[in-house]
Parts: C-alpha cells; structure tokens; sequence
C-alpha cells in the first residue's frame, strides 16, 4: 500500500513539534481572520509571508494552508451567530445558521458546520493524496508547449469562471502578465519596463502586489462603504446537535462534499459557488423546501461541507502541476518560489516531506479546528466586537512591517501604496483582482515556456495542437469559452453574481 | 452634448485598460521584437500590450452606449488619498528618523482615514500598537531597525 505508507510518511512530517506548532498558529489565525469581517485569507497570507522566510519551506506551507482553511470555518462562525459572514463562502451559511440561531439553536448550527466541514475536509484530504501522485506522473512527461497550453488553459478558466464580467477577468490577467515582465529579461539581459530604477531590476515583488491590492486596496473599499456593527443576538447554550439533527446532516453534507470537490479542481470558481450550489441543491432534494430560509439545518449542513471540501481540493491542481487554480493558491505558489523550490510536479519526488507533510497537516488541522473552535466560541464573538477604526490601521501596521522586513527598502512601501490605489481603482470599475495576481504569478513561466516552445518547433505555432496533451489543452480552453459565450450559460452565469 | 457616458463604469475601464496596454507597447517599442522563432525581449510584452488596447477599446464602446452601468459605491476619497499617503510616511520615517517614529505616523495617519476618528482613543491605541511591534518584531523576532536614529 503506497498511499497508506505515504499517509504514515506525511503523519511523522507534520506531528513534528515544529511543523504541529505552524499548524497550530496558522488555524488559530485563519480562524481570527474568518471572524474578523474586512479583512480576508487573501490579505492575511501575503502579510504573513515575509514571516514564513525564517522557517522551513514545510513549515511555512502548513502555516499557510492552515490560514486559509480555518478562515472557512471562522467565516461560518459569525454567519451563524451575528448574520455576518466573515467570508464570502459564508454568505449562504446566514440564511438558514442565523435563523437556527434565534430559534436558540445556534449550538447544533455551529456544531453540525464544524462536523461537517471536518468531514468535507478528510475527504478532501483523502482525495489530494490519491490523486495527486498519478497526476504528478503525467505531468513530468510534459514538456514547454505543454506547460504553455495549460498554463493558458488555466488562466482562460480562472478568468472565465470567476464571478463578474468575464472579459474584465481576462483584461486583469493580461495585466498581471504585463506586471510579471518588469525587470531583467533572462534571456538577453535587456531592462524592461524598469523605468532605470534600481529597485525594479529584480521585478516587482510578489508580495508588493498581493498586500497593494489585497490588503491596502480593500481596506480604502471597506472604509467607502458603510461601517455598522451587527450586535450579537443569540446566546450558544447547548452544542450538541440532536440525533434527529445529524441525521438531517448526514446526505446533505455528504451531497456538500461531493459538490465541494467538484467546482475545487476547476480553477477560478471560489468556495462561494460550492456553497451556493449545495444550497440550492438540498432545497431542490429536500421533502418540504418550505423549510429552507426558517433555520433548516441542512441548508446550513451542506454549503458548510462544500466551501471546505472547496478549499481543500484547490491544492491539487496547485500542488500537482504547479497551476494555481485561485487567487490563495497564488499566494502559495509564490511563497514556494521566494522558498526557492521550483512549484510543479517534481516537487512530490524531490521533496516528499513538503508533499506529504502538507497533506497530513491539513487533517489535523481539520481536526484541531474542531477541538478549537467550538470551545472557544465565546472568544471569537468577543473579536467581534473590536472596531474596525483600530482593526485597519492594525492591518496597515503589520502589511508595511511585512513588507519592509522583505528588503529593509522604503521604495517597495511606496509602491505597496501604489498597488493600493491601483487595487481600489479596479475594484469600483467592476475589475476582479484574483486573475490578475495569477497571471502575475504565472507570466515569467508563460514567456519562458512559448520562447522554449518556439525554439523547439522552429518558430512554427502548430506545435502547440500537433502534440496530443497539449492538444487537448487548447482544445478544452476554447471549448470553456465557446460554452461560456453561449448565450444560455450567460444568463445562468448573471443569476449566479446576483 | 450629452457628457452622461463620464458616470459609467465600462467608459472609464476602457480608457485605464487603453492607458496601461499603450503606454506598455509604447516602452516595449524600444526593446528587440525578435521574430517568432527567436523572441527578443519586446515579443511578450508588445502581444500583451496590445491585447490590453484592445479590451480597452471594446469596453470605452460599451461604456458610450446608452444603458451602461453606471459608477457606483463610494468612492471613499478621504481614504483613498489618507492611506496611501500614510504608508509613503512610514516609508520616508523608517530611512530617516527610525521605526517608533514610522509606525507612530503610520498607525496615526491611516487611523483618521475612518469617519469615525477618535483622537485619544487613537493615541493610545498608537502607543500601545508600537510598543507590541517593538517587543515582538524588533526585541522577539530580531528585524534590525533602529528605534529612533541616532538614539536608540
């Protein structure tokens, strides 16, 4: 059995004390910043990435992941207690977690969303562990035209499929792999786009653009729009969901996984679409739909169990092939690349440990989520109650010290601030900003690979569709936008962002 | 003439996305095109800049058709100037005067960016902020920056 010596491999990895203790901070965090409404897993990661410098590539990985998903789980929290969701993903967890609530059962309510995101979260991490290594085999027989075509095809996909107007993602792709240019180009040593500025030789930093926009940009949105303060209005007495309750829970969070690990391998739809879609799901299956909005406990069973299934299966994709499938995964490809380890499928034989680990980490980290959040509770609802007036100009603090701990150089605070402005500009245009930082991420490699390609083939394009896999590439991101601009899927799509 | 298309979002899309895709191209003419073969330098970023112009010139149409969305949400300009300005403080304050004075003027200035600005509550707050930066990434984590130049 491989996978189960693997399994027990990745268990030694991440039940070290170090990479334990990682876990523990980057769960306890992510789960603060879930609660913590204005400021997301997005902006919290890239300003904790210059922390991760100082420790093992391992270790930074677990403390990430575990930001991301204990975000999910925190994001619920307050759906369900305050009618607040601290996530988007957590949007469709107030419908029918808030009104559990005042019915006074907030206790079953959060205690069925841990559950079933517990489960959602072990299925999720069963299934990177027996998928991940067969497409990692695949993907070392790619080559530079096949690299090209996929990452083509995944950022045509991020892009397609991300909420909003589609040809505004593609536009902020091409922008991101315009902002990937900046600097020496390898190749003949030629400065583009660095205006004889010293500081832009190396290319903007990754994590320049990720706190700019992710961090300082929404902040400016978040203090535009209306800063009011829900009070809390149900009391958590009783936690425990009632046999009649779990078996409610049961198919829903089961049907919740399923669709979780769908829409996570496809790259760019976020957890919302997961959880919107189980929603619709149970109310469609279920005896009496009349139920659904007056504090169903499978409408709050199911989306929980897809947003983290969600979540969980974004890894594949990321940690297999070295394609990240969202705007977190991003993050995470760049806070392996600044760790000096080439992302893609040679990571899982190079370096086993960070594979293996990772994927053990995120179980127990599921696990640690539910011993820790349904105790301390009453803590988070506390949280809740620090103002945003001091909560932001504390983000401000830690994004410029993240930022200048980097080089120790004032010129990248001044663009952080730049990207801010940049960031908030597009944001009010209706510009989504995920598919930017992807193509930031992944634009040096896109050049790179179609130089190489062209190399190969002697200038001529076709090599592109005469080599199957990457064929099939091609050929799948032309289907996705054929399907996409037809005009019945269009509709569906502006249901979806109302 | 009729100026409504100045209020919609696409109208204004369109003319960043011409800026940033023609300034792109109009620097990348400098740089070696190369030919498809060999790329030069200025292959990727000229096909990129110009696929921008041309996003750009789709959406200023369709911002200058009747019915399009309209700019909307606020355009929160106190923090939009407050924020960014307070962070080129910080990154003038940390060169030259020290890390207390920058994350002083820092936490300050982006603080009245709120409507909700509370000067005693903020001072402390400030104070309070800086002494946890200080303890935890200077003394705990060793990031060397001076305290206050030529003090501390």
């Amino acid at each position: 059995m491989d996978l189960f010596n693997n399994l027990i491999f990745g268990f030694g990895v991440a039940l070290s004390f170090q990479n334990l203790f990682y876990c523990f901070v980057g769960v306890l965090v992510g789960t603060l910043i879930g609660v913590l409404p204005g400021i997301g897993p997005l902006g919290t990661i890239a300003i904790l990435l210059p922390i991760t410098y100082s420790v093992s590539p391992v270790a930074a990985m677990i403390m990430l992941a575990g930001i991301y998903y204990g975000a999910q789980y925190g994001g619920s929290t307050t759906a369900i207690l305050v009618n607040l969701p601290g996530e988007t993903s957590s949007v469709v967890t107030c419908i029918d977690g808030y009104q559990m609530a005042q019915q006074g059962r907030a206790g079953p309510a959060l205690a069925i969303a841990a559950l079933g995101s517990f489960f959602a979260g072990t299925v999720g991490t069963l299934l990177i562990a027996l998928f991940g290594p067969p497409l990692a085999d695949v993907a070392l027989k790619f080559g530079a035209p096949e690299y090209f075509s996929l990452m083509l095809m995944g950022l045509v996909a991020a892009a397609v499929l991300a909420q909003g107007d589609m040809v505004k993602s593609i536009s902020m792709v091409v922008a991101g792999l315009l902002l990937g240019i900046v600097g020496t180009d390898i190749n003949t040593g030629t400065q583009r786009f660095s205006f004889g500025i010293f500081e832009l030789t190396d290319g903007i930093g990754f994590i320049v653009v990720a706190v700019g926009v992710f961090a300082v940009g929404e902040i400016i949105a978040n203090l535009g729009d209306n800063q009011q303060r829900r009070v809390l209005s149900a009391k958590v007495s009783n936690l425990f969901p009632t046999m009649q309750d779990l078996k409610q829970s049961f198919w829903p969070v089961v049907r919740g996984t399923g669709i979780g690990c769908f829409f996570g391998v496809l790259p760019g739809t976020g957890p919302a679409i997961a959880s919107f879609s189980s929603y619709m799901v149970e109310k469609k299956l279920a005896a009496d739909p009349d139920r659904f909005g007056k504090g169903a406990i499978e409408g709050v069973a199911g989306p929980e169990a897809a947003n983290n299934a969600d979540a969980q299966c974004k890894f594949i994709p990321m940690l297999t092939l070295g394609l990240p499938a969202s705007g977190v995964m991003a993050l995470m490809l760049g806070a392996l690349t600044i760790q000096g380890i080439q992302p893609g499928p040679q990571v899982m034989t190079q370096r086993p440990e960070l594979f293996w680990g990772l994927i053990a980490s995120m179980w127990i980290g599921n696990l640690m989520l539910v011993v820790l959040n349904l105790p301390l509770i009453g803590l988070w609802v506390k949280l809740l109650q620090v103002p945003y007036r001091l909560l932001f100009p504390a983000i401000m603090a830690f994004s410029a010290i993240g930022i200048f701990s980097v080089n120790n150089s004032s010129f990248e605070i001044h663009l952080t601030a730049l990207f801010g402005v940049f960031g908030f500009i597009c944001m009010r245009l209706g510009f989504p900003m995920a598919p930017m930082l992807l193509g930031f991420v992944l634009g040096p490699m896109m050049e790179e690979y179609l130089r190489r390609a062209m190399l190969m083939s002697g200038g001529d394009p076709s090599v592109f569709v005469t080599r199957p896999i990457s064929a099939v590439f091609i050929l799948a991101t032309i289907l996705i936008l054929v399907v996409m601009i037809a005009p019945a899927v269009r509709k569906r799509r502006e249901a979806f962002t109302d | 003439m009729n100026l409504e298309f100045l209020e919609r979002k696409d109208f204004w899309s369109g003319l960043m996305l011409i800026a940033l895709g023609g300034g792109a191209v109009f620097i990348a003419r400098n740089y070696q095109f190369g030919s498809s073969l060999r790329m030069g330098p200025g292959y990727f970023p000229i096909i990129l800049g110009g696929a921008l112009v041309m996003f750009g010139v789709y959406f200023l149409i369709q911002g200058l058709r009747a019915g399009a969305e309209k700019l909307e949400g606020s355009w929160s300009l106190r923090a939009l100037i407050i924020l960014p300005l307070s962070l080129v403080l910080f990154g003038l304050l940390i060169d030259r005067a020290g890390f207390i004075p920058a994350m002083l003027a820092l936490i300050i200035g982006s603080a009245t960016a709120s409507t909700q600005f509370k000067l005693v509550e903020v001072l402390v707050f400030a104070v309070f902020m800086t002494a946890m930066c200080v303890i935890v990434f200077v003394w705990a984590l060793g990031l060397p920056y001076e305290l206050i130049t030529g003090i501390w």
